[in-house]
């Protein structure tokens, strides 16, 4: 990028998504958020800025992280600079709560105190129209279940990072069959050293590979339960 | 002959002109697999270091070893692969079991220094804990403050270490200056400073148990 300042408020529309996609990849959060006060102001709806601008950023950063261009630091940069976008938008969105994908409740699992995936995930579910519910790092089995009670979410995240603690995924799950709720919500887990058939074989209903992933399979599980509980 | 190690792939010869077996090691722990290779006179054993930086993306760890274990192969009559699971999930076991081959055990280079139960011990005790090996606390700032960018952005430093509350620095040897570098590392990332002298732990009856094996028909 040059180091020439730009003018985000003389920009056309397009041309300013644009930009704000390359300052969201280089992790200008001043930028990000001085650019969705703008979009806000030409009277874009918050939640086209939210998916125009920085939900398909994040998406392109996403990719070039899955291809080994970008790594852990400046994506970490990039979602720092999403935070400062999204906390200009979030009481807007609030407002039309109506229109929201349902809840998530989130977690690092109990021995694992690794968040920067979980924090990613999140965020990008927020963007996706859920409201989060983030229980952070070290969650003991006790901790989901009684976020599970009080929230009743449509879905259970679950993050590790590590090999010694992503079994302890499994201990969640098989709880959740012995108290006859497992159905009763969608469970998504990811981190690092997972895959499809650790996520299989510990009973989870998908293994989300990335942030944009976990979006995207939230929104794909919550509407397809909601068609098959509307066409039984 | 260390800093290469960061990056590049480093081989080390034994000293003898045949009967050669390869362990193909991590380069963060080059120095204790050659030590444990020189205090025991194995001479008919090389070593073979992918790049130490490969600790920082595990995804890439079972790819490299796959890739070296087939340029590799048939030029030894028995390998062993110097890595524990190292973040891969399981991912490297699978390269290991198609090559037939073993590695060490555990699931990270602090588990095989400090003693696997150790290691878990001290987990259960702290989840959040950073450690540092000798080799880790040489290279500090190289892989930590300037490879994730830290220097750059100071802010990173929050966002990666935020959640840690001590840092544990595991010692292969006694040497003063290393006790600095993981005492400074602490208080850059503000965290409470913990030594505890391992050695070179499961790596040395790991190895011996290797090398003294016979060899397959």
């Amino acid at each position: 990028m040059s180091d020439e300042e730009i003018d985000l408020g003389s920009l056309p529309d397009e041309e300013l998504v644009k930009q704000m996609h390359d300052d969201l990849y280089d992790g200008l959060a001043p930028e990000i958020a001085e650019g969705t006060e703008i979009l806000l102001e030409r009277g874009w709806s918050a939640e086209k800025t939210l998916t125009e601008a920085l939900v398909e950023g994040m998406r392109i950063v996403g990719i070039d992280f899955r291809d080994g261009i970008l790594f852990v630091p400046e994506v970490l940069l990039a979602a720092n600079a999403m935070k400062a976008g999204m906390e200009v938008l979030r009481p807007l969105l609030s407002e039309s709560s109506a229109d929201r994908m349902g809840k998530v409740v989130i977690g690092t699992v109990k021995g694992d105190i690794h968040d920067i995936g979980k924090n990613l995930v999140a965020m990008m579910l927020e963007g996706a129209g859920f409201e989060v519910i983030d229980l952070g790092i070290n969650n003991a089995v006790e901790s989901y279940l009684a976020a599970l009670e009080e929230h009743k979410p449509e879905i259970l995240g679950m993050s590790a990072l590590l090999t010694t603690t992503m079994p302890y995924m499994k201990v969640v799950i098989d709880t959740l069959s012995e108290q006859g709720i497992r159905d009763d919500v969608i469970v998504l887990v990811g981190g690092a050293p997972l895959n499809e058939e650790f996520g299989k074989a510990i009973g989870a209903d998908a293994y989300c590979r990335d942030a944009a992933v976990a979006a995207e399979t939230a929104q794909a599980l919550v509407l397809a339960r909601r068609s098959s509980v509307t066409a039984s | 002959m260390i800093e290469p190690l960061l990056e590049d792939e480093v081989a080390f010869a034994g000293a003898a002109a045949e009967a050669r077996v390869l362990v193909l090691a991590c380069g963060a722990i080059a120095r204790e697999v050659l030590a444990v290779i020189s205090l025991n006179g194995w001479t008919h054993v090389d070593v073979r270091c992918l790049p130490a930086r490969l600790h920082s993306t595990p995804d890439r760890i079972p790819g490299a070893v796959d890739a070296k274990l087939a340029e590799l192969s048939g030029r030894y009559g028995r390998v062993f692969v110097a890595y524990a699971d190292c973040g891969t999930g399981g991912a490297l076991d699978l390269v290991l079991d198609r090559h037939d081959v073993e590695r060490l055990p555990g699931a990270h280079c602090y588990g095989f220094l400090a003693g696997n139960d150790a290691w878990d011990a001290m987990q259960e005790q702290q989840p959040a804990t950073f450690y540092l090996t000798d080799f880790l606390a040489r290279h500090f700032d190289a892989l930590v403050v300037r490879g994730l960018g830290i220097d750059r952005h100071p802010e990173l430093k929050t966002m990666m270490f935020g959640n840690y509350r001590r840092l544990v620095y595991l010692a292969q040897t006694d040497d003063p200056a290393l006790d600095r570098s993981a005492e400074d590392a602490a208080a850059f990332l503000g965290l409470a400073y913990e030594r505890r002298r391992t050695g070179y732990g499961e790596l040395v009856p790991s190895l011996t148990r290797f090398v003294r094996e016979p060899a397959r028909a």
